[in-house]
């Protein structure tokens, strides 16, 4: 690809980056929607930070509030959601914008691919067409905006063949992107419909629009899930290529712990709409703190088979009923009577420090934060007060859990 | 495409001749005997007879039919038993005048039926909405001839804006033909554009509930590029095949509508032929019939191949 300014300038305010001044930081964002049975809060209190360039990891299982979270940051939910909370975009406060306000940064400065290509591209318009619209819709080509005729219904039903050649030079640039996300033949297959390219092929024209106008972020909803492992593996390494290329910065959604392991840089593990665990990927990976998150590692096979797969027993509670105190107490292994009070704060840990139960620390309540600055951080009451715990014999050595496994 | 299109021709040969058959045996065996009625309860059973002759009635059944379709195949759909007039110049005269009733009130309830039922998605649960809905419902439940004779007594009788019914083709005087023609087509077309609203709206409101709708929004398009260019065309693939299926409804009450508005059509050919028993306008009647609604359909895939790409011409 031509090397053109905007990817210089990205890769530098990459470099430039403080990590005091996130790309994206959202806030104690909930989110409820309502119901015939009232409201329904799908994610509460969720805090998250994404700094240029970086590819953060959420990850969670199925009913976690993972593409809620992603959707609230677009403002794609319906209107029966109520959004609560900060989310800041590069100084924009995006829960104060309207439609029109927002519409220049969705697409532009951030974008989204999704699950299933298929649905998510039109069926009948040309692949090729609706990679052009974003570019003509945000790139201020001379003579190439949405035409009238474009929004004219009756004139959009007559869909002339020779539209994306009148404008000469976006479709230029689709043409390039399809070749740059390895579309084979892009001068003939920018004209074919999504129904004729193979699912492999529809991500990677989903990535080619989502990029087409370098993106500072870019959200990526459990973008390989439907797809083969051997292809799965071409569209992460493109997705990593093109962001060490124009700087983007990534949210990855995933439910799968080995692709989180492949692409992320930093993890938040989700469990029914709250953050459990924030921390480096390595550091998460090799020393969980959250039994949730134990949890999931233990449910990835590894090849040699010397690990037993160790599956969770039980579903995500219900989001109309869930539990007070941690939601994942009923499946939780080292569940105390603590758990049932409030949902814990965020508890910075490090990866030497050991669990410990509250009912050996005699205390049912929630303890207090401690260590605040840490990266890696676990919203677990045995993570509570360790400092004081560790020092008191006979607790670091209990049977509740030996976090690092057998890594 | 062209290909396609030869295929489907092709495709008519057989549906028309097993539509032949079925017509034949069924005005052969269930009408009433019609050389009877032509000649009334004073006939002899010698004059019977002889007329019977004379009209081929005493040939087997399969000589009979193999030499009717052999004429229909040479464009000879027989002469009437009553009239005695040549059945392929009383289909030539009145079909026309059945196909612009029919095809005005199509025309006019999908340019009706769509554009409401596009206001009422966009502006749902809105007074638009509400609106275009006890219309389309009212539209739905009163029947077609009960609206026609309100349509007459109100604007030709009570108003006299209108004639009262009559025909004249609107290409012989484009005026006079029209202004005949508009209560014949809200008459007939008000139930259909109904339908074609409901259809539209309830299609509508579901494609804005799919993903790639999503996909457009997350793009930062504008509503109106939304709707228009990537809802609208969706939206309407459902719309068409309802359309189709209810472009024959339209045939069928243009029968009841050419009656009250004296249109002397291919309906009342048919109404006429029926009671008069003439078995060979019947006969004519029917192939027409088959061979119109095959048209129609034929006409509403190629309109959803081209709507949806992913149906392909093979």
């Amino acid at each position: 690809m031509t090397a053109d300014p905007s990817i210089t300038s990205n890769g530098e305010s990459e470099a430039k980056h403080s990590p005091s001044e996130p790309l994206l930081s959202v806030d104690g964002l909930s989110v409820q929607f309502q119901s015939l049975d009232g409201p329904i809060e799908a994610v509460s209190d969720i805090d998250i930070r994404i700094n240029r360039g970086e590819t953060l990891g959420l990850v969670g299982e199925s009913g976690s509030g993972k593409s809620v979270t992603a959707r609230s940051i677009l403002r794609l939910l319906d209107s029966s959601a109520s959004l609560d909370g900060r989310i800041h975009f590069d100084d924009t406060d995006l829960l104060a914008l309207d439609e029109a306000e927002l519409r220049p940064i969705r697409g532009n400065r951030i974008s989204m691919i999704f699950q299933d290509a298929g649905a998510a591209l039109n069926p009948v318009l040309t692949v090729g067409d609706q990679v052009s619209e974003t570019i003509r819709m945000h790139q201020d080509i001379p003579g190439e905006g949405i035409s009238g005729v474009e929004r004219n219904a009756l004139t959009s039903l007559l869909r002339p063949t020779d539209w994306p050649k009148r404008f000469e030079e976006s479709w230029a640039r689709t043409i390039e992107l399809f070749d740059r996300v390895g579309i084979p033949e892009p001068d003939r297959r920018a004209f074919e419909y999504p129904h004729e390219y193979s699912g492999g092929m529809r991500q990677r024209a989903m990535i080619a629009m989502a990029l087409s106008c370098r993106p500072e972020l870019l959200i990526a909803d459990e973008p390989t899930t439907a797809l083969d492992v051997t292809i799965e593996a071409g569209i992460l390494d493109l997705i990593e290529e093109l962001q060490a290329e124009f700087g983007t910065a990534v949210l990855f959604i995933t439910h799968d712990m080995g692709v989180i392991n492949e692409v992320a840089d930093r993890v938040v593990v989700m469990y029914a709409g709250r953050i459990v665990e924030t921390g480096p990927t390595r550091e998460l990976f090799e020393h969980p703190k959250h039994p949730y998150t134990e949890a999931l590692l233990d449910s990835v096979p590894t090849l040699d088979g010397t690990e037993s797969l160790d599956p969770l027993s039980g579903n995500v509670p219900d989001p109309q009923n869930r539990p007070s105190g941690c939601p994942f107490r009923d499946r939780c292994p080292e569940a105390n009577a603590a758990c049932d009070g409030r949902f814990p704060p965020a508890y910075g840990v490090h990866p030497e420090d050991e669990p410990a139960t509250v009912s050996e620390r005699g205390s049912t309540t929630v303890p207090e934060p401690r260590r605040d600055g840490s990266d890696h951080a676990t919203r677990c009451v045995l993570y509570g007060d360790v400092d004081v715990l560790q020092h008191e014999p006979g607790l670091s050595g209990s049977s509740t859990a030996e976090p690092e496994g057998d890594k | 495409m062209y290909r396609y299109v030869l295929k489907r021709l092709a495709q008519y040969v057989p549906v028309l001749i097993g539509v032949s058959v079925i017509a034949f045996l069924l005005v052969h065996v269930l009408s009433g005997d019609p050389v009877r009625t032509m000649l009334g309860t004073g006939a002899t059973e010698e004059q019977v007879e002889h007329v019977r002759t004379q009209l081929g009635l005493n040939a087997p059944l399969h000589v009979r039919y193999l030499s009717w379709l052999a004429g229909v195949l040479g464009g000879d759909f027989g002469r009437s038993i009553m009239s005695g007039e040549s059945v392929s110049s009383l289909i030539l005269t009145t079909l026309p005048r059945t196909l612009w009733l029919a095809f005005g009130a199509a025309v006019l309830s999908i340019g009706i039926g769509i554009p409401a039922g596009v206001v009422s998605a966009v502006h749902r649960y809105s007074k638009w909405d509400y609106g275009a809905t006890l219309l389309a419902f009212g539209g739905i439940s009163i029947p077609n001839f009960f609206l026609g004779i309100v349509l007459i007594l109100l604007f030709a009788e009570h108003l006299a804006w209108l004639p009262s019914g009559g025909y004249v083709s609107p290409l012989a005087d484009p005026v006079e033909g029209f202004r005949r023609l508009i209560l014949p087509w809200i008459a007939l077309g008000t139930a259909l554009a109904s339908i074609v609203m409901r259809m539209m709206r309830s299609s509508l409101l579901e494609v804005m509930n799919d993903q790639y709708i999503e996909t457009a929004t997350a793009k930062g398009l504008t509503r109106d590029l939304i709707r228009n260019k990537h809802a609208i065309a969706n939206a309407l693939i459902p719309t068409v095949t309802i359309v189709g299926l209810n472009v024959g409804y339209l045939l069928g009450g243009a029968i009841v509508i050419e009656e009250i508005f004296a249109i002397p059509g291919f309906g009342q050919l048919t109404l006429n032929a029926v009671l008069n028993r003439d078995f060979v306008v019947l006969q004519g009647v029917l192939l027409v019939t088959a061979f119109l609604f095959t048209s129609v359909n034929f006409i509403v895939d190629l309109v959803y191949a081209y709507l949806d790409p992913r149906i392909t011409y093979e």
